[in-house]
């Protein structure tokens, strides 16, 4: 792999470095908080590969793909911090070894 | 020389958004790893400039550093976790085995995405005129991709209506006979 130029291959990379750093980050990490973090940068990731692979093969439909999926990343993380917030409320806990009941 | 500056701002920003991500998994305060999810953002942002997606990069900075990590922020200083409720970091047998699962997955993907894909010729023709503008991006979205766009307002609804259920509910029912209420009782039971 050449460093120079720059190519689809180089932005796939950071693409798939970034998705590791967000399975890891929510498989080690027990804060709900900075697990639905890992979340965000997984998707951020595949965004990534999405407007690489729009750029390198000329098709503009990947952009409408990714403004998409930002939208519903906003959903989720709207979603989901409601749901964390109810469950601090009840459980004074946002630690996800702690709440394994899936009921209040 | 003209080829050469984007592709060092690359290797700046994909290091910076990386390591960005790298912050995000080792701090233990959830403030600082919102700051570093912001790095990581505006980076990706600087990316997407460089695969002249104009539009995506404003939307990017505006969706993510404007709302999404101002919506984390939020909570992280509405919950004001003490020192003690953020827990310590404990070794287990399932984080290991998920972590080296992980970074498998990472090293068994390398190859593909080193071979697969052919070297770009030494001169890239570059993005044609208007790709990745508000208007190329607009006209597709309005017509081709109409309905998708549609049923995120529907998405986008229901979470609204999520929210505000979740950010409602008391620690014990009330006796009301709301039509929320009782759909909640009925799911409870």
């Amino acid at each position: 792999m050449n460093f120079f130029p720059v190519g689809q291959t180089h932005f796939l990379a950071t693409s798939a470095f970034l998705f590791t750093l967000g399975v890891l980050t929510v498989v080690v990490r027990r804060n709900l908080i900075v697990i639905l973090m890992g979340v965000e940068l997984m998707l951020n990731a595949g965004n990534l590969a999405i407007v690489a692979f729009s750029r390198f093969s000329g098709h503009p439909a990947g952009h409408v793909y990714v403004l998409l999926i930002m939208t519903v990343a906003a959903a989720e993380v709207a979603v989901g911090l409601g749901i964390l917030i109810a469950l601090f409320r009840t459980r004074k806990t946002i630690n996800a070894d702690e709440a394994t009941y899936l009921r209040w | 020389m003209s080829h050469l500056l984007p592709d060092i701002l690359f290797y700046v920003f994909s290091a910076l958004s990386v390591a960005g991500a790298v912050l995000v998994l080792v701090n233990r305060n959830p403030m600082t790893c919102a700051m570093s999810l912001v790095v990581s953002v505006l980076s990706l942002a600087i990316l997407y400039l460089l695969l002249s997606a104009h539009f995506l990069a404003v939307a990017q900075m505006i969706v993510y550093a404007g709302a999404i990590v101002v919506l984390f922020i939020f909570v992280i200083m509405l919950l004001n976790l003490t020192d003690e409720e953020l827990g310590r970091f404990r070794f287990s047998l399932f984080k290991t085995i998920g972590a080296f699962v992980a970074v498998a997955t990472l090293l068994a993907v390398a190859p593909d995405i080193r071979v697969s894909i052919p070297a770009p010729a030494a001169g890239d023709a570059g993005a044609p005129a208007g790709y990745g503008s508000t208007k190329a991006v607009g006209k597709l979205l309005f017509g081709e991709f109409l309905l998708p766009f549609e049923l995120t307002s529907i998405l986008i609804l229901s979470a609204m209506v999520a929210g505000v259920v979740l950010a409602k509910r008391e620690l014990q029912p009330k006796k009301t006979h709301s039509l929320v209420d009782w759909l909640l009782g009925f799911f409870r039971t």
